[in-house]
């Protein structure tokens, strides 16, 4: 029998959930004894007064302590390290935005597993060894272009190492071998359709792309459209983190309804951010994964800080693995502003259902709590009066006053002029002398 | 009818972008008849009359502007006391309200540029009433 082409690790990936979880607790239980080995971790079990052993069910899992970008920090650069450093085969670091970086170890068995992962994501996408896939994300460091470099690879269609780059040269290999699937950050897809649309190129008519894999930042599915219209692809949102592989812990298929997280890699839990309590079942809050099929440097209860719910059901695709709905915030982004949570995703949410305003934002929070928001004016939302643009900047401070319970002053400003990163987008300022 | 074409283009309220502007044009040799800015807090728009309209919004456009062309009569009137009131007294006769208007004397002709709603409307007013209306072209060579 052929294998289907929409699968990887067909047998893995639609097994029966039963299966699947005695899967995830025989790793589990491995992993815990493993870290059991590792000073930070045996001392935090010591605090918890737990032992190995004692994990017996899905459910203990709850019982092990939860592991904090902190901790990664304050054990850099080898603390968490679960096995000799000559096992060790490759170094990522994060792109931690402030203090220390948070290092992540793979062994040879890891790189693998986490191409496969990778691999899985591709042919959810239906990606085959015909496709041409250019990495427009960073090599180095950042897990984005290695990571998912190596998972294309195990695929075999033409990986084009591009890399950030300028956006003339990303083109250019484009036009010249044939581009069909793209990774790339969504700040980085808006100002690419921008910067074809001023080059006078239909993505359409004049370039071979069908789809991207977008992730690195979270972004709302307004943005998401926003991104297949311009570009006439289709989006798949990818979802992963340095501490977890990098790209690929979670991904769309082709039903588009939510990211499938690859169960037999990870533990996911949804706990309340405040107590650190399990939320219900399909209920928002914090994503917290332990990795279950790693051996360089486990982490047990990872908090991310991205806050997420299970969709429930299953999925059309036959995949057995639970979905996660899009990021919708990090629960240390959120701002509080006059009193009042706001995520910069709600923001978002409002201006990309709005057609007159272009694709980048800047949330400026200043003196005492004042929230001003920049937009950019979509060349397209200009009809040459100047009432109308106030009318339309009332227009966008109202309906943000209804998302978010706080009236932001709203700023229009011109298309291109806010700050775009190749990398990742930074959308708040904040310089409150509070 | 006959009615000219404005360039206008939107700009953030800031040292520099007038220039900005002006640059582009300069660069796209294109000549600037005359040129108004309404603002509005942090932007405003800048409306010019220019010799070649449709390549200054290409050239505008280009370097990432928003931009459009808007439609306006110029009517030439008598550079004395009361002939703008001529103008503002006929229209309102007729109910037509006048929007953003400027005006500018050229080697002793006065030149009024208005926008209303119903430029070819507004037109026909006008030259009903014996008020000569300048085609583009005729901006150009005042």
């Amino acid at each position: 029998m052929l294998a289907n082409p929409m699968f990887w690790q067909q047998e893995m990936e639609t097994m029966e959930r039963p299966a699947l979880e005695a899967l995830q607790l025989k790793r589990l239980r491995q992993t815990v004894r493993r870290l059991g080995r590792v000073p930070f971790y045996r001392g935090k079990f010591l605090e918890a007064g737990i032992k190995p052993e004692q994990i017996k069910t899905a459910a203990d899992v709850r019982r092990l302590p939860f592991t904090t970008a902190a901790d990664l920090r304050e054990n850099y650069p080898e603390g968490l390290l679960a096995v000799p450093r000559q096992e060790v085969l490759r170094l990522h670091t994060s792109s931690g935005t402030t203090g220390k970086p948070k290092a992540l170890f793979f062994s040879r068995r890891d790189v693998d597993r986490a191409a496969d992962l990778i691999a899985r994501a591709f042919c959810m996408t239906g990606v085959t060894r015909r496709d041409v896939f250019q990495n427009m994300m960073s090599y180095g460091l950042f897990t984005g272009g290695l990571v998912m470099h190596y998972g294309a690879e195990k695929i075999g269609c033409m990986v084009i190492p591009a890399g950030p780059g300028t956006s003339e040269r990303q083109l250019l290999l484009m036009q010249d071998f044939g581009t069909t699937v793209v990774h790339i950050t969504p700040s980085y897809a808006f100002y690419f359709a921008d910067f074809l649309e001023k080059k006078g190129i239909d993505a359409r008519r004049d370039l071979a792309l069908r789809k991207a894999f977008v992730g690195a930042e979270p972004y709302t599915e307004e943005t998401k459209r926003k991104i297949e219209a311009a570009l006439g692809i289709d989006v798949y949102n990818s979802y992963g983190l340095t501490e977890m592989n990098g790209p690929g812990v979670a991904f769309e298929c082709g039903e588009k309804c939510g990211l499938h997280l690859w169960e037999d890699n990870f533990v996911l839990e949804i706990i309340n951010p405040a107590t650190g309590e399990p939320m219900g079942e399909g209920e928002p809050g914090e994503l917290v994964l332990t990795s279950i099929n790693r051996e360089a440097m486990p982490l047990l209860r990872y908090r991310t800080r991205d806050l997420t719910c299970v969709i429930p059901g299953a999925c059309a695709c036959g995949r057995t693995h639970r979905r996660i709905h899009r990021i919708t915030g990090r629960s240390d982004d959120m701002l509080i502003v006059r009193g009042v949570n706001i995520f910069p995703q709600q923001i978002e949410r409002v201006l990309m259902s709005m057609p007159q305003i272009g694709r980048n934002y800047l949330i400026q929070l200043e003196g005492l709590d004042e929230m001003t928001v920049k937009v950019e004016l979509s060349p397209t939302g200009f009809d040459g009066e100047v009432g109308h643009l106030t009318q339309l900047q009332n227009e966008v401070a109202e309906k943000l006053r209804a998302e978010l319970w706080v009236r932001p002053k709203v700023e229009l400003v011109a298309s291109g002029s806010l700050p775009v990163t190749e990398g990742k987008a930074k959308r708040v300022v904040d310089k409150r002398s509070l | 009818m006959s009615t000219v074409k404005l360039v206008a283009v939107f700009a953030e309220n800031r040292p520099g972008q007038a220039a900005r502007v002006t640059g582009i044009l300069a660069r796209a040799n294109i000549n600037i008849r005359s040129v108004t800015v309404a603002s509005s807090g942090n932007f405003g728009v800048m409306k010019l009359l220019v010799n070649h309209p449709d390549l200054a919004l290409h050239a505008l456009k280009r370097e990432g502007f928003a931009a459009t062309l808007t439609e306006v009569i110029a009517v030439e009137t008598a550079d004395k006391p009361g002939a703008l009131h001529a103008v503002a007294q006929c229209l309102a006769a007729h109910d037509i309200n006048l929007c953003n208007t400027s005006g500018f004397v050229a080697n002793d002709r006065a030149i009024l540029v208005i926008e209303v709603e119903d430029p070819a409307q507004a037109c026909r007013i006008l030259k009903k009433e014996g008020l000569h209306i300048l085609t583009q072209k005729e901006t150009l060579t005042i």
